[in-house]
Formats: C-alpha cells, structure tokens, sequence
C-alpha cells in the first residue's frame, strides 16, 4: 500500500485549505448578490501576514508565543493521519482516532493559554468560552465516530496496522465505509454525519455557533482570543484555521461521499470535490441561520451529542 | 340485566345534560339511583347472564363491588336532592379566600353523575382487561368535573392534581395491560384472549417474566387511582375540595372499584402460582399506605383532608388483607364494604357541617353536639367506626386482618399494623373530640348564624340526615350480624380473588 | 422493509428528543402531532400480519385523532391561554438533551431485561416504546406550563400505544377504539381545565398550583 497517493492527502490539504473560506465567503456573497472577495483571499492574506514583523507586548510570556506554533504544528500531525476517503491516512496507526482528537485539543489549550496569557479580560473569556463548547462538542466527535466504526463493519479487511482488540486506525475505518455499508445503515451513517457536521461548524467557529466576520469582543469565541497576535504569528494562526476546517470538512466528505474503488486516486479526487461542495454546504447555512444566543450552543451541542449517542445505540442494538 | 346497569344511568345522564336545572335533573337522578339500586337487588336474587361473550360478566367479587357502589349511590342521591335544593346558585363568596365563585351547572352535575354511576358499573363488570382499563380511565374523566362543581380556586387545582396524577398513573396500567397481551401471547402467535377466565384457565402457561412486569405496572397504575401510598398524592386535594356528597362516591366507590381491577390481576398472578410475590408488593404497599396516612392524620387542620387520609390508611388495610392472604381476603373483602358504608356516612355528615359552620378547620369549629345534634351523633359515631371500635362492623374485618397476620406468624406485620391503627386512632380522636364538644364556636365572627337555627334535635334537614344515619346502621349491624348471602358472597369473592 | 422501520423509528426518536429541546410551546404541539402522524405509520409497516381492513381503519384514525385533532385543540387552548414558551423549567433545555441521551440507554437496558417471546418485526421498536413513555413522563416532571404537562401525557400514551400497535395486535377493535376515546376526552378535559386556570389564576403554569397540601 506504500503507493504515492498516501502523499495526496496531507499535500493537498496544505494546498487547497486556504481555498475552503473563499468558497463559503464566496457562496455566502453570491446568496447576497453580492461579487465578493476572490476566492484566493486567504492565500493574499497569508502572504502579507509572513512578510511583516510581530508586536508583543511587554506583559505576555513565551506562551503567547508558543500559542500559534503550536497549534498548526498539532494540525500539520493530525493531517498526516486524517484519510481522504479511501485513500489512507500518511501514518495511519491503530488508534489514530483518538490521537487526531486529543491533537486538537492540544492546539486548543495553547489557543487558550496563550489568549490568556495576555491578561486581557475579553481574551480570558473567548478562551472560557471555546473551552466549555469543546467539552461537548468532543465527545459528540468520539461517539459519532465510533458509531461510524462500529457500522463500517468488522475488522482485518484491510492491513494498515496490526489491529489490537477491535480497534482500528480511522483509515481503515473509511476505507471499509463503502456503498452497501450506506444501503444498510444508511440512518445511521445520518445521523452521525448531522453531529459531525454540527460539531464542524462548532470546532471552526461558523454560524451557528460564532460568526466569524464579527468583531463584537462580546459575543465572539474564536476570533476574540487572537485578537493580540499579528504578522506571522496571526499568518500561522489563520492558516492553522483553515487546516482545521479542510480536517473537519474532509472527515464528513469520506463519510457522505461513499467512493471506494480500486483506484486510490479517483477516491481522493472525489472526496476533495466533496469537500468543496461541503464548504459551499457551509456557506448556504451561514446565509440562511442567525447565530445562536450564547446560551443557546450548550443545546445545539448537546443535541449534537445525542445524534451521535442515537447512532452509536442504533448500531450497537439495531 | 348487565346492560340496563350501564345503560339506565349512562342514557339519563346524556338526558340530564339537555334538561333545564331545578327538579327535573333531581328527580331523575333519585329515579335512576333508585332503578339502580333495585337492578343490582335483582342481580342476588337471580345471576345475570353473561353478556358479550363472556366480557360483562358478573362475577363475587364485581357483585360485592357493585353492590357497594350502587347502595352509596343510592344514599348520596337522597342527599343529593337536598344539598341541590340548598345550593345557592349564583355568585357567592368563598369562605376561605373571600373570592366570588359559581357553581357548575346542575344539569352539567347530574349528568356527571350519572355517568360516574355508569363507568363504576362498567368496572365492576368487565371481564376484558382492556375494557377493565378503559373503563377505569372513564371514571376520572367523568368524575373531573364533579370535584370542580364549586368554581374556586383550590377546586380547579385539585381538579387539575386529578386528572393530570390519575391520568398519567392509569396509563402506567395500560403498558401493564399490554404487557398482559405479550404474557399471553406463544411461540406459534397463539393468543388467549385478555379475559379473566381465560386468562386463569391458562395461567401456567403465561409468559412468568412478563406477567410480573404486567402485575408491577398494574398495580402501580391502578394503585395510583386507588390512593396507595406513595401515589396518593392526588387525593387528599380531590377529596378535600369537592362537594361533600362527590367526596362520599370517591371515597366510598370509586377507590373500591380501582381496588378491583387490582384485585383482577391478582386473581391472574395467583392462579398463575406468583402469589407469594405479588403478595409481598401488596403488604408492603399496604403497611407504607397506613404508615404515610398516620402521618397526616395526627394534627391534620382540616377535617375533609384528614378523612381522605382516612381513606389512603383503609386502602392500605385492604391491600394488606389481601397480601396477607387466606383468611385476610375475606377480611379485606368486609372490610371494603365496611370501609365504603363509614366513610361515605362521615364524609356525609362534614357536608352537614361545612355547610353550617362555613369552614374546614379543625381548629375553629367546636360544639357539633349542640348546634347539630343529628350530625353530631353520626359524627362522633363516625368516629368510632372508622377508627374500628367494638360494636361495628369495621372492628371485625380489622381483627381478621389482625387475626390472618398472627395465624401466619408474621409478627412484624401484626405489630406494625396494630401500632399504626392505634396512633391514628388517637389522631382522629382529639380531632374528633374537640370538634364534637365544647361550647359552640359557631357561628363564627362573619355573622353566618345558620338561618336563625334552633338547638333542637330535629332542626337539621332531614334529607341531609337519612342518608348517613342509614349507612352508619348498616355499619353497626355489619358489625353484629353478617347476613347469610353476603357471607356467601363475601367468601365466593375471597377464593375468586385467591385465584381458585 | 427494514430501512424503513429504521427510518420510522429514527425519526420517532427525533421528535422525542425535539420535544424535550424546545422551549416555544407551538413547536412542541407541531413535534407531538408529527409524532403522532408516525405513529399512525407504525402499524402499516411493522405488522407482522397483510395489510386488514382492521388496521387501516386504526392506523387511520390514530392518524386523525394524535396527527390532527389533539394538536387543533391545544393549539386552540395556547391560543385562548396567551402563552407562546415555556420559561425556565425546572431541567434546562442541555441538561434534558442529556437526560433524554440518558433514557435512550435506560430504555434499550429495559427491554434487554424482558426478552420477547415470540419473534419482532425490529428489536428497536420495544426500546423505542419504552424511550417514548419515559420521555413523556421527563416531560410531564421537569416542565412549569400545565399544557406541556398535557403533552408529557400525550407523548406517554403514544408510547405505550405505540407498544400496544405493534406487540399486542390482538387486541380486539373494540378496546384500541375504547383507548383512543379516552386518550381524546382524557385531552379535551385537560384542555377545558387548562382554560380554566388561565381564567382562574392568569397564568397556567402548574408548579404555582400549591394552595393544597398537607
């Protein structure tokens, strides 16, 4: 299986990521009728960002700093590991699953710490806040995936790595999701991608849930805690952001997207299209839904959370 | 003969919804009591056939039922033409909150009445589990607006408390009931239908685990109906804030017909050999039942609660009687007749003396004895038989509950069971007591002189008397002297309910 | 056949769940009736039997009555009563997501406990009787409005009419007709009561009902 088409995942991922929010800006400008920015904005953005230099301010530590490095070096591993529909994961090892999850929540605590290290109350708070929706949104993640696993069927059909008490790497778990596993439990297979895609838009803070064009210090999650940072920092922050989105997007796109032929290739290439229908998903949810009240998310995520227990029961006892 | 029974009092109520309020609703209502009442006479003298193969049947244990039902009937409806010539059918205040309040029409009243005398009768004569539920379920709804006859605040809230406790409990009968069906459906989808007979005849081969489950259910759900605690929550408030006379058929007829229908899956589960587990649930539930009501009875302020207390405590007697089984069913059988007679005699006599003194309290009235002479006896008469004295009937089912205990050796039980009756006997008797002597307190400072009432012995309205002092001596003679056929038909009753 | 019981129960599952989120009363009635229409399904794609007269006629009516008449006439009472949400109930709308998660558990743990004793169309449908009932009696506890008590009551019943449908097919006509009357007069007194405490008390909210007690 060492075929050059495990590169295709993680290089098209650093690529085409920045291309994902000029599509939903796009879709978004175009429901309002509006021309919008170019599709390549991002990739401008980013470029001015790395030209310029950074401003620290005196009271912040070396965590401020270390805020954005690690969070796209977390992103760049969980890359490595995310399939592209059939096409496996770079290091695809057993157990990958949880790692991937637990990466992001690395990348999230040094989002928080280094928001808070900055001392700035409004920071403290987005970082509050983005830590309490996590604590719902992952364990819908971890249980909608498991039910995904769990329906994909038993394991040993494919040898990405030895397969230790029924766990699997998530490539081999996408790799078994193919069309008769749709034809069979196909609500179920639903269900799970409705929490996935409601966490999705949790994770990468889209309305519903935050809206990210807003600069109202109060009511944002994400956009409030970077709010210090600049040049490259920012750059890295931005680009980290994108990569997160290409990760959620591309999970969801090998899920609905049940391509699984010989060739590795067309798998990929059907599942990166997928991705960016989905985005254009994303826009038109965007244009049609207010955000939610802050009280509000709890419950979207907590339903989110159910959806996945639902699925998770479905396929235990169905 | 079964279908007049539901029939008569179901028709004349539908009549009495159209007629105009005065003495045309009353008479009717005193004419389908009376029609009743010689109806379910007939039934002693010659067994009626059963009806729709075999689903209206009446049986021992729905005969001593309905006979319970259709005498209060009977007497609540005497008094009835009473206290509805008295009412004041306008806007009046109320004594509690001094708010304005009507009643409900009294065409709208009888017809609920009726109906409620109707559904009973369907109770006692269903054989069919489902019908057993509908028919349970129909005596809420018809009885929802008996308790809300007085349009006050605290009627509507008890109202409310009924029908949304009740509702909910009985559907917890109906899962019961299906799980029933499962329990007699086999591998082959044979299926024996939900009668009792059938059901008893085919009792080994029921399905053990879920007619457990289907026992459980229904003695919740019906149990809830009925007032055992801890799912009496409801009753106290019912009983406490509806007319008087609709607290007697509560009390007296309709907890007895919910005693029924948990008395019929009994009969399943012990023909079926689960005696000894369905009887452990029925003692606990029982003794908790005395314990809760004990409880409230001591210093209760308000007398109509505490007799609805009193009520919650008897049903705990009977459920314990017929936990204990043997001779604790035929006690438990006597003792609902009992049971029904006294309470519906006491709950009589509160109506008579609501309505002079204007309050429930027990701590503001006193002096029954000289400004209600009548009442007063009943009253204190009430008492003693409620609370098991000597000379009546209810002294005699308590002991062979009593006796049943000690026959088994079940020590704990019979200590328990005497200690409760004895405290709430005490309970009762300083509530009764203060209110019974003393010097009239009444009429209170309002100025409600009870119409320039004389402190004669025959002042009080006789239709308000009849009715209780007739079911309080059939009390006393219950407790002298069981007459031949009603020990027949306690004891077929008994057995029917020990699944033989 | 079998995706699309799956699919029913799924979708049954869903409105229970829709229920217990929502706080805007209207949407509630709307969850209760299309759960109602569900249920009216359930017997045409579950039966183990052709397709009878009998349970057309059922299925029908279940229809009319849960899908139609019960929301008309609450929506009716909402109208009257002037209330559009339920405010603050005693469980927050999250905590009641989790719960209901929770229920789901409970609920298959509880049919895993008695097994059928005869084979079943899907092994979900007992569980999904079970979720139902206990989300109808979450409702009826955790909820302020006396009308969302009326539909905790409501969305019990279905399940256990939904238990009834499917398992105990034999019950004769006479008897599921005799359980809808009540289920529909059972309704319309609540509804009759509710416009009373409104007219009473300004308000219908059933926790504040507390004059009695003792």
């Amino acid at each position: 299986m060492t075929d050059l088409s495990v590169l295709l995942g993680p290089i098209s991922a650093l690529v085409l990521a920045p291309l994902i929010p000029g599509i939903i800006n796009r879709t978004k400008a175009v429901v309002a009728g509006r021309t919008g920015q170019s599709l390549l904005q991002l990739y401008a953005d980013l470029l001015r960002l790395f030209r310029k230099g950074a401003v620290y301010s005196r009271t912040t530590s070396w965590v401020f700093k270390a805020g954005p490095v690690a969070g796209l070096s977390c992103m760049a591993v969980s890359l490595a590991m995310l399939p592209l529909g059939g096409v496996p994961g770079a290091m695809a090892f057993t157990g990958d699953l949880i790692v991937m999850v637990y990466l992001m929540g690395l990348s999230r605590f040094f989002t928080a710490a280094a928001a808070m290290d900055t001392g700035s109350a409004f920071e403290g708070m987005g970082a509050s806040r983005e830590v309490q929706f996590s604590v719902l949104a992952e364990p819908a993640l971890l249980v909608g995936l498991a039910a995904v696993a769990l329906a994909a069927g038993p394991a040993g059909l494919f040898d990405a790595g030895p397969v230790v008490n029924g766990f699997r790497s998530l490539s081999e778990i996408y790799h078994q999701l193919t069309l008769s596993v749709w034809a069979n439990d196909g609500a179920i297979l639903l269900l799970a991608a409705a929490a996935l895609f409601i966490v999705a838009l949790t994770e990468n803070c889209r309305i519903p849930v935050d809206d990210p064009n807003t600069h109202l210090e109060l009511t944002m999650i994400h956009e409030v805690m970077v709010l210090d940072h600049s040049g490259p920092d920012f750059g890295m922050i931005l680009y980290a952001a994108a990569l997160k989105l290409w990760f959620f997007l591309a999970l969801l796109s090998g899920l609905l997207i049940p391509v699984r032929s010989e060739n590795l290739w067309i798998n990929g290439i059907s599942t990166i299209i997928g991705i960016f229908f989905l985005a254009v998903g994303v826009g038109l949810v965007e244009s049609v839904m207010a955000r939610l009240r802050l009280l509000r998310i709890p419950q979207l995520l907590a339903g989110a959370l159910s959806l996945s227990a639902l699925a998770l029961v479905l396929v235990l006892w169905g | 003969m079964i279908f007049l029974l539901i029939g008569v009092p179901v028709l004349a109520g539908i009549i009495a919804f159209f007629i105009r309020p005065g003495w045309m609703p009353r008479f009717l209502l005193l004419a389908v009591a009376v029609t009743h009442a010689g109806l379910t006479a007939g039934v002693w003298m010659v067994e009626p056939a059963p009806v729709l193969d075999g689903w209206l049947l009446l049986d021992a244990p729905g005969q001593l039922f309905l006979s319970i039902t259709s005498l209060l009937f009977l007497m609540v409806s005497i008094y009835a033409v009473g206290y509805l010539a008295r009412e004041d059918w306008g806007s009046r205040q109320d004594f509690k909150e001094g708010l304005l309040f009507t009643n409900a029409r009294e065409s709208v009243f009888v017809c609920c009445l009726l109906l409620f005398l109707g559904t009973m009768t369907l109770v006692t004569v269903s054989q069919h589990f489902g019908l057993l539920w509908v028919a349970v379920e129909a005596t809420t709804l018809v009885s929802a607006p008996l308790i809300y006859f007085h349009r006050h605040v605290r009627s509507l809230e008890a109202t409310w408390k009924y029908i949304m406790i009740c509702s909910v409990g009985i559907a917890l009968a109906l899962l019961g009931n299906f799980f029933l069906a499962v329990a007699a459906t086999f591998k082959g989808q044979e299926h024996i239908p939900l009668l009792v007979k059938n059901l008893m005849d085919n009792a080994p081969a029921l399905h053990a685990p879920w007619l457990k489950s289907a026992f459980i259910f229904m003695l919740v759900g019906y149990g809830t109906k009925m007032g055992l605690a801890p799912l009496h929550t409801w009753l106290p408030d019912a009983h406490s804030e509806s007319p008087s006379l609709v607290s007697a058929l509560l009390s007296g007829a309709l907890l007895n017909c919910a005693f029924l229908a948990v008395l019929r899956i009994y009969q399943v589960c012990a023909a079926a050999g689960m005696d000894s587990y369905g009887r452990s649930l029925l003692v606990g539930f029982g003794l908790f039942s005395m314990l809760i009501a004990a409880a409230f009875i001591v210093r209760q302020i308000d007398f109509k609660r505490m007799l609805a207390y009193s009520s919650v405590e008897h049903m705990g007697i009977l459920s314990l009687g017929v936990g204990l089984g043997a001779g604790g069913v035929y006690g438990a059988m006597l003792h609902a007749v009992n049971h029904s007679l006294t309470k519906a005699m006491l709950f009589l006599a509160a109506g008579n003396i609501i309505a002079v003194y204007k309050s429930k309290s027990t701590r503001e009235i006193s002096g029954v004895f000289s400004v209600l002479p009548m009442t007063g006896v009943l009253w204190v008469g009430g008492f003693l038989a409620i609370t098991g004295s000597p000379p009546f009937g209810l002294f005699v089912s308590e002991l062979l509950i009593l006796k049943a205990a000690l026959d088994q050796g079940r020590w704990g039980v019979a200590m328990a069971y005497l200690a409760l009756l004895s405290v709430i006997f005490i309970g009762m008797a300083a509530i009764f007591c203060r209110m019974a002597q003393g010097r009239s307190s009444g009429p209170p400072a309002t100025g409600l002189t009870p119409r320039g009432l004389k402190t004669t012995l025959f002042n009080e309205p006789l239709l308000s008397v009849l009715p209780p002092l007739a079911l309080g001596a059939l009390t006393l003679v219950l407790g002298l002297y069981i007459p031949e056929g009603l020990h027949r038909v306690l004891e077929l009753a008994a057995a029917a309910v020990e699944g033989f | 056949m079998k995706i699309v019981i799956e699919a029913l129960i799924v979708l049954l599952i869903l409105t229970n769940l829709k229920l217990i989120a929502s706080s805007r009363l209207s949407a509630c009635i709307r969850v209760v009736a299309v759960q109602g229409v569900l249920l009216g399904l359930m017997p045409l794609i579950a039966g183990q039997e052709a397709l009878t007269l009998r349970i057309a006629a059922l299925s029908g009516l279940t229809m009319l009555l849960k899908g139609v008449v019960f929301p008309w006439l609450l929506l009716k009472t909402l109208r009257s009563a002037n209330v559009r949400r339920e405010i603050e109930p005693f469980v927050g709308y999250a905590a009641s997501l989790m719960i209901g998660a929770g229920l789901l558990f409970l609920a298959i743990w509880m049919s895993r406990q008695l097994p059928m004793p005869f084979a079943v169309t899907s092994p979900l449908i007992m569980p999904l009787a079970f979720f139902t009932m206990m989300i109808g009696l979450f409702a009826v506890i955790s909820r302020r409005k006396a009308i969302t008590q009326v539909l905790g009551y409501l969305v019990m019943e279905n399940g256990i009419y939904a238990f009834g449908l499917v398992f105990a097919q034999h019950e004769p006509l006479l008897v599921e007709l005799g359980i809808l009357l009540d289920a529909f007069m059972a309704v319309f007194v609540m509804g009759i009561t509710i416009f009373h405490i409104n007219r009473e008390f300004d308000h219908i909210d059933a926790d504040r009902l507390s004059a009695l007690k003792g």
